[in-house]
């Protein structure tokens, strides 16, 4: 494939979305199977670019700083104030970006064939979603990488609206606000950073150079750390930011819902790989010890919190918040494994959560109720169903065989070596999220057929899991086990762009010794070969 | 005076600089004249003759843009800059919009129509003429000019008591601040006169010799109370806190296009005046401007989003939007008093996307108000986007924009503020805008979610009675007022995303 061609495909990805949706604005005149076809051509053609990508990823040349793909265009601010958007893809972006195509395909998927009011309108803003996803994970220039976020944060807040659950007008208002506060601080943390670099460019790769040459000063760089952290932290739900999280999903309509907690929720988190850790290393080991509490907060505090949900949406939406902790913790140890076990855990976690969503919403649609009690007894009916929500739970408990059991356990051995004492929590966790997996399991589809099921059955609505519901499902499965199974495909490429980055060189705290003895010897040496 | 003094001095006076000013003003008396001679042709002719001549001046002075010789003219009472010119086009995009929303209200209104036409494009002349006045005594009958133009459109439908009780209020708080300004100007010709000092002039009006003096005698009590005197006024012009008590019940009670004009061009005017007198004779007092102005700063941000989040009437919401907004543009103003020099073109842009955003707002406002102008509550946005789904994806890109939310336009205009004020370290100040930013989330977006979120809707025998009814204007759009409301919208969402020429400071 001609080099330059494939150059513009991250560039496409972004585009193609986008010009679906202006095209559904005459949704009208078109008609309904045409408005299902475009908008599935704007699903599928994103997925397709970025697995086509990851499959050349190995062997594309590498511009600065690993990344390869890279295309600028200058859209007016580049000569001003430096902004330009510059796209291309480096080892933590393109198994993020594959997780956007992947998601998005699924959620798209799932709107085509939903019943849902509006149709076009409800495809128009998934896939303005969809485009700023792509572009989230794509751009190098730290501007867009916070414009393309908000572009697919305003489009939610219609659709909680317009197609959203219960409570859903202020639900959607407090996400937006909560959220707006969130990504302020992140963009007064990003100008503050360009500021105090005396970089031309808000380029990730000008400005790793520039700080490569001229440190910040250590005071600086604590308080951006800050900005970004808080500011990425409630983007995140870290603790105690959480709030809009649980009660956001659960208004959500189900394919903003899987592609919010999926993968939009992971732009704070890979800010902080991406951009905040590697710039700010002074900044992040002096907030890491705070980060630490904070994630261990998710993890127990709300992971407790889980266990009394008797929503199964409201479940699935504060263990999403819990399952946040773990990738904290990977990114506190600033450690390569840590890091790498948190990228490794965000595409997992992306998997499994908007599969859950998916499921939950299958669910709903044959026992008219999101309240476990009042559940029961749907396995005997849709059997494949129950074996899809099994797998999903098992996935997200960190079964071994899927994805998430690797990046939970990169994230255990990294606080091995640093935080010792922050594992037996961390792996409480795991008993915790068993707990309310397996309970959920057993409530919604094992035990005696509860009065109000009852009643549904008796109506004949109950099947088992469609062909619309099941090819979504099957792709995210799918992709766990693909993971789970060969986590090689996608951790040596992140282990490379992790290892490039000296913020996530801090030594194991475990072996403190030996590396000293070490560099003692070949000091050593030196005065020998002197003499 | 001897024959050759007097030629040097008009030789100086090249009317030909201000042809957009005499254009629009000529265009303004023509228009009267018509409605003089040949009344018949009122309805059709004049707001035809109004849009099409202002669109015609439009788009020569933006061909011509940078033809005109930057400098001093009429004896230094006029002088060219290129941020006079941007202005200029500024100004006269303003009027034509302004006449635009004027011709959709006029329709539903039984008022006189030439004069609404006459009078706004005669505040835009002076306008014009304000964005390069370098002399206070053209500065203080171009701004009357301005404001004894409101005094009139405020109160324009006259049967109406909200806009006689606006048009009253504006004219007290009016003269209050014309008398501030000419007390302060007064004080400053006064200080600048006294031979006793150094650098002493004869001329203290002239922005130029004023600047001398000032320079020499910056800490001069009578120069200080001048100078915080003429501020004053201007921040009543541009709604900063604590003069913007007039905002709410003027914005209220005047006719939709006149508050679109308030909003949009006398902040604009404001704050093209407040970056001359800063960049000219105020310079030297860094020192006493920068905490006077910091203090209004950061007072109007909070004010006037806190204010906005329990109002109910749109008009009001606008109104005290506007006054963060203004707050918001104070930040670049305390950036340029520190020094940083793109903060001019940072204001700039960002008005321009002010000036979309609202006119955006105010298009739709004011083909979905009733015959009750000044009636407008949030409750009759309900259910906008089903029975009119043009409108509201108009209105939500403008608010939207006004919030500043990526990727429209407005969001840029707050990012070059932020970064020049990141510029000047105003840190504190930073986080007080981001604080009101946050909260504006509230009141704009409570706005689109009256218009997209479904509501349920009262059966009509129980709505019989107090509950406010949406409006009844299911009316399908012309094709020309979609154009020119997409259009705006179009600019809205293009300067968001493809700044271009736009990108870098032309100053």
């Amino acid at each position: 494939m001609d080099n330059t061609f494939i150059n513009y495909l991250p560039l496409l990805a972004i585009v193609i979305p986008l010009a679906a949706s202006i095209v559904l604005c005459w949704g009208k005149s078109l008609g309904e199977t045409a408005v299902k076809a475009i908008a599935l051509v704007g699903f599928i053609l994103p997925a397709v670019i970025a697995l086509v990508l990851a499959f050349q990823f190995g062997d594309a040349p590498r511009g600065d700083e690993g990344y390869a793909f890279l295309t600028d265009t200058d859209l007016g601010l580049q000569s001003s104030v430096g902004i330009s958007l510059l796209l291309g893809l480096n080892g933590i972006s393109m198994p993020l970006f594959v997780l956007a195509g992947v998601v998005g395909l699924a959620a798209g998927l799932h709107a085509i064939q939903s019943k849902a009011e509006r149709l076009p309108l409800y495809l128009q803003l998934l896939l303005v979603m969809q485009g700023g996803l792509m572009g989230v994970f794509a751009s190098v220039d730290i501007f867009f990488f916070y414009f393309f976020h908000e572009f697919a944060l305003i489009a939610t807040f219609i659709m909680i609206g317009i197609w959203g659950g219960q409570g859903r007008r202020s639900a959607a208002m407090e996400l937006t606000i909560y959220l707006t506060l969130g990504a302020m601080l992140a963009l007064l943390g990003l100008i503050y950073l360009y500021i105090s670099t005396d970089s031309v460019s808000f380029s990730l790769i000008e400005l790793r150079k520039v700080v490569a040459s001229q440190p910040i000063s250590e005071l600086v760089q604590k308080n951006i750390f800050g900005l970004l952290l808080f500011g990425f932290g409630i983007l995140v739900s870290l603790f105690p930011f959480h709030s809009w999280a649980p009660r956001g999903y659960a208004a959500m309509p189900t394919g903003a819902a899987m592609l919010h907690s999926g993968v939009l929720k992971k732009f704070g988190l890979y800010g902080l790989v991406q951009v905040a850790a590697p710039l700010l290393q002074a900044g992040a080991l002096g907030w890491s010890e705070l980060l630490v509490w904070l994630a261990l907060g998710n993890i127990l505090i709300i992971g407790f919190v889980t266990i009394a949900q008797r929503d199964l949406k409201q479940m699935i939406g504060y263990s999403s918040v819990m399952h946040m902790g773990y990738i904290f913790l990977g990114i506190a140890t600033m450690t390569v494994v840590g890091a790498g076990g948190a990228v490794l855990l965000m595409v997992a976690h992306g998997f499994s959560v908007a599969l859950m969503f998916m499921l939950a919403t299958a669910i709903f649609n044959r026992t008219r109720t999101y309240d476990m009690t009042e559940m029961g007894g749907l396995g005997p009916h849709a059997p494949l169903l129950s074996g899809f929500f099994v797998a999903a739970s098992l996935a997200s408990v960190g079964l071994p065989g899927f994805a998430n059991f690797w990046g939970e356990l990169t994230v255990f051995v990294s606080l091995w070596h640093n935080y010792p004492w922050a594992v037996a929590p961390a792996v409480l966790g795991v008993v915790i999220s068993a707990i309310y997996g397996m309970r959920a399991i057993a409530r919604v589809f094992y035990g005696p057929e509860t009065e109000l099921f009852k009643k549904t059955a008796a109506a004949g609505n109950i099947r088992d899991i469609t062909m619309g519901e099941r090819i979504p499902a099957s792709i995210l499965i799918i992709a766990l086990a693909v993971i789970g199974l060969w986590p090689q495909s996608v951790s040596r490429d992140i282990n490379d762009a992790v290892e490039g980055i000296e913020a996530f060189s801090r030594p194991s705290m475990m072996n403190h010794a030996e590396p000293l003895a070490d560099a003692e010897a070949p000091a050593a040496n030196t005065e020998d070969t002197a003499s | 005076m001897n024959l050759e003094a007097f030629q040097a001095f008009a030789a100086d006076n090249q009317w030909g600089v201000l042809w957009p000013e005499l254009s629009m003003a000529l265009l303004a008396v023509l228009l009267l004249v018509i409605d003089l001679f040949a009344a018949p042709l009122r309805k059709s002719v004049i707001p035809a003759l109004a849009l099409g001549g202002q669109a015609v001046i439009l788009v020569i002075l933006v061909l011509s843009f940078g033809c005109a010789a930057v400098g001093d003219y009429f004896s230094q009472m006029v002088n060219l800059t290129t941020l006079g010119q941007v202005f200029r086009v500024f100004f006269v995009l303003t009027s034509l919009l302004v006449c635009y929303v004027g011709w959709v209200y006029l329709q539903r209104q039984n008022l006189p129509r030439t004069e609404f036409f006459a009078l706004t494009i005669m505040i835009a002349a002076g306008m014009m003429i304000l964005g390069n006045a370098s002399n206070f005594v053209m500065l203080f009958v171009a701004l009357e000019t301005v404001t004894i133009g409101f005094y009139v459109m405020v109160a324009y439908a006259r049967h109406s008591p909200y806009s006689l009780e606006g048009g009253l209020k504006y004219l007290i708080m009016g003269a209050l601040s014309t008398s501030l300004l000419l007390f302060g100007i007064v004080l400053l010709y006064g200080a600048a006169g006294n031979p006793s000092l150094p650098h002493y002039t004869g001329d203290g009006l002239s922005y130029a010799n004023l600047n001398n003096f000032i320079v020499a005698n910056p800490d001069n009590l009578l120069v200080l109370v001048g100078a915080a005197l003429v501020l004053c006024a201007i921040c009543f012009k541009i709604g900063a806190v604590p003069f913007q008590i007039w905002i709410p019940d003027v914005y209220q009670g005047a006719p939709t296009p006149v508050t679109a004009f308030l909003a949009v061009g006398s902040k604009a005017a404001g704050f093209v005046v407040l970056i001359n007198l800063l960049r000219g004779p105020f310079a030297a007092l860094e020192a006493f401007t920068f905490p006077l102005l910091a203090a209004i700063c950061a007072v109007t941000i909070l004010f006037g989003n806190l204010t906005a989040l329990g109002q109910r009437n749109v008009k009001r919401v606008i109104g005290m939007s506007g006054i963060a907004h203004a707050g918001y543009l104070l930040l670049g103003v305390l950036a340029l008093i520190k020094g940083v020099d793109w903060a001019v073109w940072a204001i700039v842009f960002y008005l321009f996307t002010y000036l979309f955003g609202s006119f955006a707002i105010f298009g739709v406002m004011a083909h979905l108000a009733g015959p009750d102008d000044e009636n407008q509550e949030l409750e009759h946005y309900q259910n906008l986007a089903k029975n009119q789904p043009f409108l509201a994806g108009v209105l939500a890109i403008g608010l939207g924009s006004l919030a500043g939310i990526p990727p429209l336009a407005g969001f840029i205009g707050k990012l070059l503020l932020f970064i020049a004020a990141f510029e000047a370290r105003l840190y504190s100040l930073l986080g007080v805008a981001i604080i009101g930013v946050v909260i504006s989330i509230y009141y704009y977006f409570g706005w689109i979610r009256e218009a997209y979120f479904k509501t349920l809707e009262v059966p009509p025998d129980e709505a019989s009675g107090e509950t406010a009814r949406p409006y009844p204007h299911p009316r399908s759009l012309s094709l020309a007022h979609r154009l020119l409301l997409g259009a705006l919208a179009a600019f809205t969402v293009l300067l968001g995303i493809y700044q271009g020429a736009f990108g870098s400071s032309p100053f």
